[in-house]
């Protein structure tokens, strides 16, 4: 049976993680520097990496990293999204880094872990597990031609993992930043700047082939929305603290706003709707740390039900925010924005039901 | 001897005779005004003829057919929709004559100062402080959510004038000149970017008592003209088939099958049917409309339209795909100095549509308090028990 619950240490690095993202990443300090130059800070990222070893969780000791799993780094994933801090973490942590392991890529996970190196996947962040390999970019030997549009956390990437066909089969490449053109895309989620990535014969050096690596950027995808999952649950219990917070303390009509039975319904709503998406991100995260078989599965359920559970907990922060929850200087925008685009990130909540219903023989017709 | 149609169109072509319509445009407006062909439903003098309010399709339509210049009532609806009926049942001779005529023709635009921070849903509970002083009042406070008011050379204000009394009693209505030494405004920046609203801050304003609307203490009388006008407003535009929100979703969906899917299929259909119920509403609402007083029907056109455009742009956003990862403009640099005049909902994106939608529940009246209107005022059940209606304003917990 699946441990659905959190251990100690990974209760204690929440805490730890939450302590550095309240003390660096508060809400408002997110806000101002997405109209920035640098959306993504750095002196953050340092610390989340070469101080807390956040990059380092699945990775073994032996490559560099803490030897801890997948379960460690949905935690993390859960405080990045209550914070919507602008971090690489997804595309580094979570998708390249399952990408290493897989490959058995040591130098590259030592770099992961100590986060010396930054690197990505480099798919569009709508690119979903179980979808048809990408066929933006193509190759001709070590040549790769081709743009792939809206690709997350490659802006501070040094290393683009990159998918590309061939003249006969699909292929995976490592590619050096340097040889890409990157053009930012105004983005809905200012707290994940995307961009497009361009190849222009640039030369990559092949990390894997034919089958193996269709398979190998499914599993990549696999892991990253299981563990999106998790952000997502974190961005919906924060915006459900938010409007629990604001219910309790905003008054009209001579008494606190949380005092009227119907408000009171759709808060309990969202609350219950969070506790459900708990469950099932951790299954998710659980099956990946003991490479259940039942991962793909998990992934898709995880992805179709937090991504609404999500943004329905953002839509209502909005709403029971009144006036204020619509203006700029307010958070609730931010986590609107997050939640709305992870609901498209690896997958909708549609393609996700779709993918489940292949993997489960529910079939169409 | 009611004005007829005939007498109407024998006006207009009077009108034609004596101005030019290609030619000045505001001399055209005012001379429509002062031959009480602006609004004929309002009384002699004051830019009406006293005739059927119905009959206004008749000036409109002749006027039209001579290509004269109309008034952009879409630029000043607070004006003409808000303020003026309530200038005219409210206002002094004085004020009506002074007013209504820069009203109508745009000359003066107009906004309304009523939303605070802590008077929202619960409107009657603001506090922007009216003081009498000789013959004016000295007033403070600070207004929020005022379109235009960047614009607007008068504002409609309700202040409260007796915080000892309970809420409903103690308020005032006034005409406010926004040019007055006190009155600040400044942009309120929204999730979608740019900032169609203001916040304005009112330090010692002095407000002539003439410009008062109404008996001192009788301001949220006033101020229910006024609001059941703004709620009809927001919900009953004129549309085709297809139009609105539900345009963009199905005209992407027969554009590009790559986007199509069985799941998704079903969910725009779903919403198709959706639009057109609440299409059809709104052309039957403005039909009782056409010729009578607005009432809380109004709410459930509101309602309706807001869960409608929210659900499409939910809808279309995620049927985008990675397109709807992006949005066309967050005016970093421009949001304080370029003011939008009017909410673009099709010629911007999806991401646009999608944060927009989020403010058509809020704006105008919650759908919360529009349910509360529904039940209690249409469906005739029995309001909460009030903790606020016979406490002083003073002592009410904020």
């Amino acid at each position: 049976m699946s441990d659905l619950l959190y251990s100690d240490v990974e209760e204690s690095l929440r805490s730890s993680v939450r302590d550095l993202l309240t003390d660096r990443a508060d809400w408002a300090s997110v806000l101002t520097r997405t109209e920035t130059e640098e959306p993504y800070d750095p002196a953050l990222w340092s610390a989340l990496t070469s101080d807390l070893g956040l990059t380092g969780l699945p990775i073994t000791e032996a490559d560099g990293g803490q030897g801890a799993s997948w379960r460690e780094t949905a935690v993390v994933a859960e405080e990045l999204g209550r914070s919507v801090a602008a971090t690489p973490y997804l595309g580094s942590a979570v998708l390249a880094t399952a990408l290493a392991i897989r490959l058995g890529d040591s130098d590259l996970l030592r770099g992961l872990a100590t986060g010396e190196q930054t690197a990505t996947l480099a798919v569009s962040l709508s690119q979903a597990p179980g979808s048809a390999f990408p066929v933006a970019v193509r190759h001709d030997g070590a040549a790769l031609t081709g743009t792939i549009r809206s690709v997350a956390d490659a802006f501070v990437a040094d290393t683009l993992l990159v998918p590309s066909m061939g003249p006969t089969e699909p292929a995976l490449f490592r590619v050096d930043v340097s040889s890409a053109q990157l053009t930012p895309v105004v983005s809905l989620d200012l707290t994940r700047p995307l961009v497009d990535v361009s190849f222009d014969a640039a030369t990559g050096e092949q990390i894997e082939s034919g089958h193996a690596a269709a398979q190998l950027l499914d599993a990549a995808l696999t892991t990253g929305a299981a563990i999106l999952a998790s952000e997502q649950l974190g961005a919906a219990q924060r915006c459900l603290d938010l409007t629990v917070e604001y219910l309790k303390t905003r008054h009209q009509f001579g008494r606190p706003i949380g005092s009227f039975q119907a408000l009171k319904h759709r808060v309990a709503d969202v609350w219950a709707g969070v506790t459900q998406a708990r469950a099932v991100a951790r299954y998710a995260a659980d099956c990946l740390a003991r490479d259940d078989p039942d991962a793909s599965v998990a992934a898709s359920l995880a992805q179709a039900y937090c991504g609404p559970v999500a943004v329905k907990a953002a839509e209502e922060c909005v709403q029971l925010h009144g006036g204020i929850g619509f203006t700029w200087e307010h958070p609730v925008h931010l986590y609107l924005k997050r939640a709305k685009a992870d609901a498209i990130a690896l997958g909708t909540a549609r393609a996700h039901r779709a993918r489940l219903g292949g993997l489960l023989d529910l079939p169409t017709s | 001897m009611a004005v007829t149609a005939d007498e109407l169109r024998e006006r207009v072509a009077q009108l034609l005779a004596d101005h030019d319509p290609a030619g000045d445009r505001l001399g055209f407006l005012r001379a429509r005004f002062d031959a009480g062909l602006a609004w004929v439903h309002f009384p002699l003098g004051l830019g009406g003829l006293d005739a059927p309010r119905e009959l206004q399709a008749v000036v409109d339509a002749e006027l039209a057919a001579a290509n004269a210049p109309d008034n952009s009532p879409h630029r000043i609806g607070i004006g003409l929709g808000m303020a003026a009926p309530t200038i005219l049942v409210h206002g002094s001779d004085e004020l009506r004559t002074r007013l209504l005529r820069p009203l109508w023709t745009g000359e003066q635009v107009w906004c309304q100062l009523f939303s605070e921070p802590g008077a929202g849903s619960d409107l009657a509970g603001l506090g922007t402080r009216a003081v009498r002083d000789g013959d004016d009042w000295v007033v403070n406070g600070q207004k929020v959510w005022t379109s235009m008011a960047h614009e607007a050379r008068w504002a409609i204000l309700v202040t409260r004038t007796d915080p000892t009394v309970p809420k409903h009693a103690g308020m005032t209505y006034f005409v406010c000149d926004m040019t007055a030494p006190g009155v600040e405004v400044r942009p309120l920046r929204q999730l979608t970017g740019e900032a169609e609203f203001n916040e304005v801050f009112l330090d010692d304003v002095r407000i002539p008592d003439s410009q008062r609307l109404g008996d001192v203490g009788n301001g949220w009388r006033v101020a229910q003209t006024t609001l059941m006008n703004e709620r009809v407003a927001i919900g009953g535009g004129s549309t085709p088939r297809e139009a609105g929100t539900i345009a963009a979703v199905t005209s992407a969906w027969r554009n590009r099958p790559e986007l199509r899917s069985p799941g998704a299929h079903d969910e725009l259909l779903r919403l198709w049917i959706d639009a057109e119920a609440t299409r059809l509403t709104g052309q039957r609402l403005r039909q009782q409309l056409a010729a009578g007083a607005p009432g809380p029907e109004g709410s459930a056109a509101k309602l309706a339209f807001a869960k409608l455009n929210q659900d499409v742009s939910g809808f279309e956003l995620e049927l985008l795909g990675v397109d709807g990862l992006g949005y066309d403009d967050w005016s970093s640099d421009s949001w304080s100095t370029e003011r939008p005049t009017e909410v673009d909902f099709l010629g911007r994106s999806a991401g646009y549509r999608y944060l927009r939608a989020k403010g058509n529940s809020i704006e105008g009246g919650t759908s919360e308090i529009l349910r509360n209107i529904i039940s209690e005022r249409v469906l005739m059940l029995p309001g909460e028990p009030r903790t606020d209606k016979d406490v002083a304003w003073k002592d009410l917990p904020k």
